[in-house]
Formats: C-alpha cells, sequence, structure tokens
C-alpha cells in the first residue's frame, strides 16, 4: 500500500519509491532517481509525475521542476516507445557517428527530438555515452549497441519494430 | 557489449578480474575479493593509519583526471567530526574519449565495493554512496546486485567482518550532466538539487556530502584500493614512475586498429601506447594529432607523442593526462571541425553557473562557427584565443578550464589551419555541416 493516495505509479514502483525516500540521510536526495524511474514507468516526467513526487518528498512542485529542466536525459514530452540516443561527440565522430545519425534521420522520416508517427521510435543526438572505444555508439532507451556500420542500424531497427529488442529498465 | 582487449605489454592490476566473471560475488571472492578489506579490519587500532599509510606509499594519485594523491585525500578528512563522513565514487563517467569506468562496473563491480569500504574503514565513515551516470543503466543494475550480494553475505551492514563498524552502500544514478561529474556539483546532485559547483574551500574533506566530512574518489581509484593493500603499496608504486605510483586504465579510441581499454603502466610511452598497443592508425594513415586524457587535454600533434603517460611528463609536454582517455586523429581530420566539435560539447554541458564559462563558450562556439563556414576573419583566431585566455582559471569549477585549454591547444598548435581556413583553404576532411551542428541538440 502506497503511502500516497491515488498514486499514479504500479504498485512496484509506488513501493520503490515509499522506500527510496527513506533511505538517504536527508529525503530529497532520491529526487533525481524518482524522476528517472518514474519517466520510465510513464514516458516522460507528466504534470502527475511532478506533484507526486514533489508531496512524497515534501517539495514545492517549483523545485521539482527546477531540478528537472537540468538533466538532459529527462524530459517533458513523450518519447517513442524506443528512444534511440546516437552519439556524436569526438570518438564516435571519427568512427562514423554523424553517418550513423544521418542514417537514422533518414531511415526513421525524422530529425533531432522527432518522434515516428507511429510511435515506436524517437530519435535524440546525444553527447558521450560513454563507449568511446566501441564507436560508434548508440544506445537504445538504456541498452548500447556498439560499434555499428548503417548495415546494422538496420537490423537494430527491425528487431525493435518486431517487438523482440532488449529493452532494460 | 564492450569488446575486452589484450595486449602483452599490459600490467594487469585493476583489470585482473575483467572477463572472469568477477560480477559473481563467489567468483568474486575466489580471485581474492574481500581479502583486502580483512586484512585492514586484521590491524586492530592502527586500521586507519595502516590503510592510509599504505595508500601513500601506492603514490596512487586521482584517476577522474585530476591526478591527486588518494592516501593524502584520505588523510585531509578530520579524524573527529560532529557531522557523519562519507565516502562517495564518483562513478559519473562523461569527459569524452573515456569508458574505463564502464569495463570497472561491468567486470569488476565487488572491487569498486570492496574499495569503498575500505575508504570507510580509513576515514571512519558509516556510509558510502556509488554514484553512476544515468546512461549507465545496465551498470548500475549490476553493481545494485553486487551490493545486494554483499549485503546477503554480511559482507556489508552491521558489524562487518567481526570489526564492530558497520558500513552500508547506497547506489545512485544521475540523469543526463556532464557537469555532475565534478566533485561538487556530484554532492549537489545527490542531494537532489540542480548538478552546479561549489564554492571551495571549504573541500569535501571538511565539508562535503550533506555538509559532512567527504572522501570523494573517481571509481577506477577506488577499485585500485583492494589490490594495493594486497600488495602493499611499495610494490604498486613500483609498477609505475617516480609520484606517479602503479599502473592505468587508458581507453585508446579514435583512429586506431584496435580501439579499447587497455591496462599500462603509468608513464608508458605514448607512441607505443598508439602504435604497439592499440595497433596503430587505422586504415594505414598517418597520424595528425592526440588528444591524449579525455576532451578537455590540449591537443598533442604528430611529433609530440614521444612522452610518458605519467601526470608530470604530460604535464611538462603542455598537456595533461586526465581521464585516460586517449583519441587518436588521422590525417583527414579537419583541426577547425575537430575543436568545434570539442567547444560545442562544452558550450551544450556549462551548468551556466558561472559568466565566464556560460558565455565564453557560447561565444568561442559562434566565432568557430563562423571559421568553420567560410566566413571568418582573421581576428576571429586571435579573439577565439581571447575568450578562451579569459575562461582560465576564473571559474567555480574546471569545467571553464576544461573548454578554454583544448581550444587554446587547437589555435596555438594548428593557428595555419584556422587561418586557411578563413581564406578558403579547408585541411582534412570535413564530417558535419554547420547546420548539423546548430541544428542538433547542442
Amino acid at each position: 500500500m502506497s503511502t500516497v493516495a491515488n498514486t499514479i505509479f504500479s504498485p512496484e514502483t509506488a513501493a520503490r519509491f515509499d522506500h527510496l525516500v527513506t533511505i538517504y540521510p536527508l529525503k530529497r536526495s532520491a529526487l533525481v532517481p524518482m524522476l528517472l524511474y518514474a519517466q520510465d514507468e510513464i514516458g516522460y516526467v507528466s504534470d502527475a509525475v511532478v506533484a507526486e513526487i514533489a508531496e512524497r518528498i515534501g517539495l514545492l512542485e517549483l523545485d521539482v521542476r527546477n531540478v528537472l529542466s537540468y538533466y538532459s536525459m529527462l524530459r517533458t514530452k513523450p518519447a517513442g516507445k524506443y528512444n534511440v540516443q546516437v552519439c556524436t561527440n569526438i570518438s564516435c565522430m571519427l568512427r562514423g557517428g554523424y553517418e550513423i545519425l544521418d542514417h537514422c534521420k533518414a531511415k526513421l522520416g525524422i530529425g533531432h527530438k522527432g518522434v515516428t508517427p507511429d510511435g515506436v521510435f524517437s530519435l535524440e543526438e546525444v553527447e558521450c555515452i560513454g563507449a568511446c572505444c566501441w564507436a560508434p555508439a548508440i544506445q537504445i532507451n538504456y541498452d548500447f549497441h556498439d560499434d555499428l556500420t548503417p548495415e546494422k542500424v538496420d537490423v537494430l531497427f527491425q528487431i525493435y519494430r518486431d517487438g523482440q529488442g532488449k529493452d532494460e529498465k | 557489449m564492450p569488446t575486452l582487449v589484450s595486449h602483452p605489454d599490459e600490467v594487469k592490476v585493476v583489470s585482473r578480474r575483467f572477463g572472469m566473471g568477477a560480477a559473481n560475488i563467489d567468483k568474486y571472492i575466489e580471485l581474492d575479493g574481500y581479502k583486502a578489506v580483512q586484512q585492514a579490519i586484521a590491524q586492530g587500532p592502527e586500521m586507519s593509519n595502516w590503510i592510509i599509510n599504505t595508500m601513500k606509499a601506492s603514490g596512487l594519485r586521482g584517476r577522474g583526471g585530476a591526478g591527486f594523491p588518494t592516501g593524502m585525500k584520505w588523510s585531509f578528512v578530520p579524524k573527529q567530526s560532529e557531522k557523519p563522513k562519507y565516502v562517495l565514487v564518483n562513478g559519473d563517467e562523461s569527459e569524452p574519449g573515456t569508458c574505463k569506468d564502464h569495463v570497472i562496473f561491468l567486470h569488476d563491480p565487488h572491487a569498486v565495493i570492496e574499495g569503498t569500504m575500505i575508504a570507510g574503514l580509513a576515514i571512519g565513515s558509516k556510509l558510502g554512496f556509488i554514484y553512476l551516470r544515468g546512461e549507465y543503466r545496465y551498470l548500475l543494475k549490476i553493481v545494485e546486485k553486487a551490493v545486494a550480494d554483499a549485503y546477503a553475505k554480511g559482507f556489508l551492514g552491521k558489524n562487518i567482518f567481526g570489526s564492530g563498524v558497520d558500513f552500508d552502500v547506497i547506489t545512485q544514478t544521475g540523469a543526463g550532466a556532464y557537469e555532475v561529474g565534478e566533485e561538487s556539483a556530484l554532492m549537489e546532485s545527490l542531494e537532489g538539487k540542480r548538478g552546479v559547483p561549489r564554492i571551495k574551500p571549504p573541500f569535501p574533506a571538511v565539508v562535503g556530502l550533506y555538509g559532512g566530512p567527504t572522501v570523494i574518489n573517481n571509481a577506477e581509484t577506488i577499485a585500485n584500493a583492494p589490490h594495493i593493500l594486497l600488495m602493499g603499496g611499495e610494490d604498486y608504486a613500483k609498477l609505475g614512475t617516480e609520484r606517479n605510483g602503479g599502473t592505468r586504465l587508458f581507453g585508446i579510441s579514435g583512429h586506431v586498429e584496435r580501439p579499447g581499454v587497455y591496462e599500462l603502466p603509468m608513464g608508458y610511452s605514448l607512441r607505443k601506447a598508439i602504435y604497439d598497443v592499440a595497433g596503430g592508425i587505422k586504415d594505414g594513415k598517418k597520424l595528425k594529432a592526440v588528444v591524449p586524457g579525455g576532451a578537455s587535454c590540449p591537443v598533442l600533434t604528430a611529433d609530440e607523442i614521444d612522452v610518458g603517460l605519467d601526470f608530470d611528463q604530460m604535464g611538462k609536454a603542455g598537456t595533461m593526462l586526465g581521464s585516460g582517455g586517449i583519441v587518436v586523429l588521422d590525417e583527414t581530420v579537419s583541426i577547425v571541425e575537430f575543436a568545434l566539435r570539442t567547444i560545442a560539447f562544452y558550450q551544450h554541458e556549462s551548468c551556466g553557473w558561472c559568466i565566464p564559462c556560460r558565455e565564453g563558450t557560447d561565444w568561442i562556439k559562434k566565432t568557430m562557427t563562423r571559421v568553420y563556414n567560410g566566413g571568418g576573419t582573421r581576428k576571429d583566431v586571435d579573439n577565439i584565443q581571447y575568450l578562451a585566455d579569459n575562461m582560465m582559471g576564473r571559474t567555480f569549477c574546471p569545467l571553464g578550464d576544461a573548454a578554454a585549454m583544448p581550444t587554446l591547444g587547437f589555435v596555438k598548435k594548428f593557428r595555419k589551419e584556422f587561418e586557411d581556413y578563413i581564406d578558403g583553404h579547408k585541411a582534412g576532411t570535413p564530417i558535419i555541416t554547420v547546420e548539423q551542428l546548430v541544428g542538433a541538440g547542442h
């Protein structure tokens, strides 16, 4: 039973959040992880997410929004079911990161922060994701895909389209 | 999944258990895991001094990039403190060119946990945090599992290994911010705030997380601690060079035949790292330049690579060892383009707290964009240098310097290439268009 009446989260996530606010010396330390985990479940940080997290931690919604706007992984609009994040930072750039990005744009018919009409994919150009030695690399949601070529990207997209892609949360 | 690489010149200390399934706690124990922490506890009342002295003798210097001696850092924490003390592991790895902590979390998460316990015992802390960047979710799950397994064995929690000391570990995820890799910004983030830096002093060892004395170390630094206690500080120090003890994980990326994370002795030749260890320049091309320690380090030209990979030798060569991320550029690279992509990153990641960084990165990017686009004037090159000079040392955290230093390196060492751009002769093979750069996430 969640400590918040009418929680918008699943029982598992609500229970996780109930626990999360108890483990730190200060409750507020739960804020950043909670926003990210909420986004994982709801798809984005909606107004309702902001309201409930503010209530859970005992902050003003304004405080939550102030933090929310800082972190690049947090979004306030829905993304696709699979958010494709293409790294174009230096190590990836040297090994074809921009070629991968252009290929993704062409293949999905969307640009940076775009979502396909069927809602399956969204695309984002991102800064270094820490896969420099296995470049070029992308993340689809949280899963890393390394050492890519446009052909490998095509195969990956098909796997995800068929619902066979890994989707670690 | 990151490919594991190896080379005969490697000296494996922190990477000793890579590829051996040590994320499994029983395997880790079989491979001498959790022995170092027990050895420390066996020192009795001398435990703290013994750990700190061993770490000092090891010559280990911070693997995040600044290279501060770890034993000394631990010794700065006051013995008596009214407020609780904390250990904070910085796994917010996000310096472009750097992916070494990635493989530590993947292959040897218990070494990070054991190192956190050792740091805790050294400074008299009862609580450690392991903070991973938000993008490393699959690694966070590996670390979380390792922490849960350590609790299940009774290694964490109350009275660890019969020491009478309690020690807990909490894992934490970030949510995307380069700036949070800076120690004080990381503490802000962990306190549930925007990741902006704090003014120093006071330093974290005195006033850190939740206002308590805090030791904050890079994940690789922490993962080294158990190995150092087991092999002895002096023996670890001997693997490296003077004042640069031990070995280090170097991530070699870019235009090399065999990119990967290699563990090499401190002081190892940069030339050999590129040509022998990483197999030389990709497709038989010629070397043009090297960014030797992550994006923030000033560039070295092809004829400046006869230098040893340690903090002091790299400093003498006018650059930095940084995070150990060696980015190799072949002859086709347009330096103007590479410099622009680098500053675009820093402009994107500047948190905006300090004006010299916020404005400086933006104006350098704008000016460089104009040069790249073919509309530059000779004065633009001077302006870029002037802007970068005025950022140096004028911000709360090192992000301003991190943006200014590579900029100055590119402009000073490849000035002709910038001027040629302005005159309409473009060196190298540009990859990106200005539209791509401006229209994207930067």
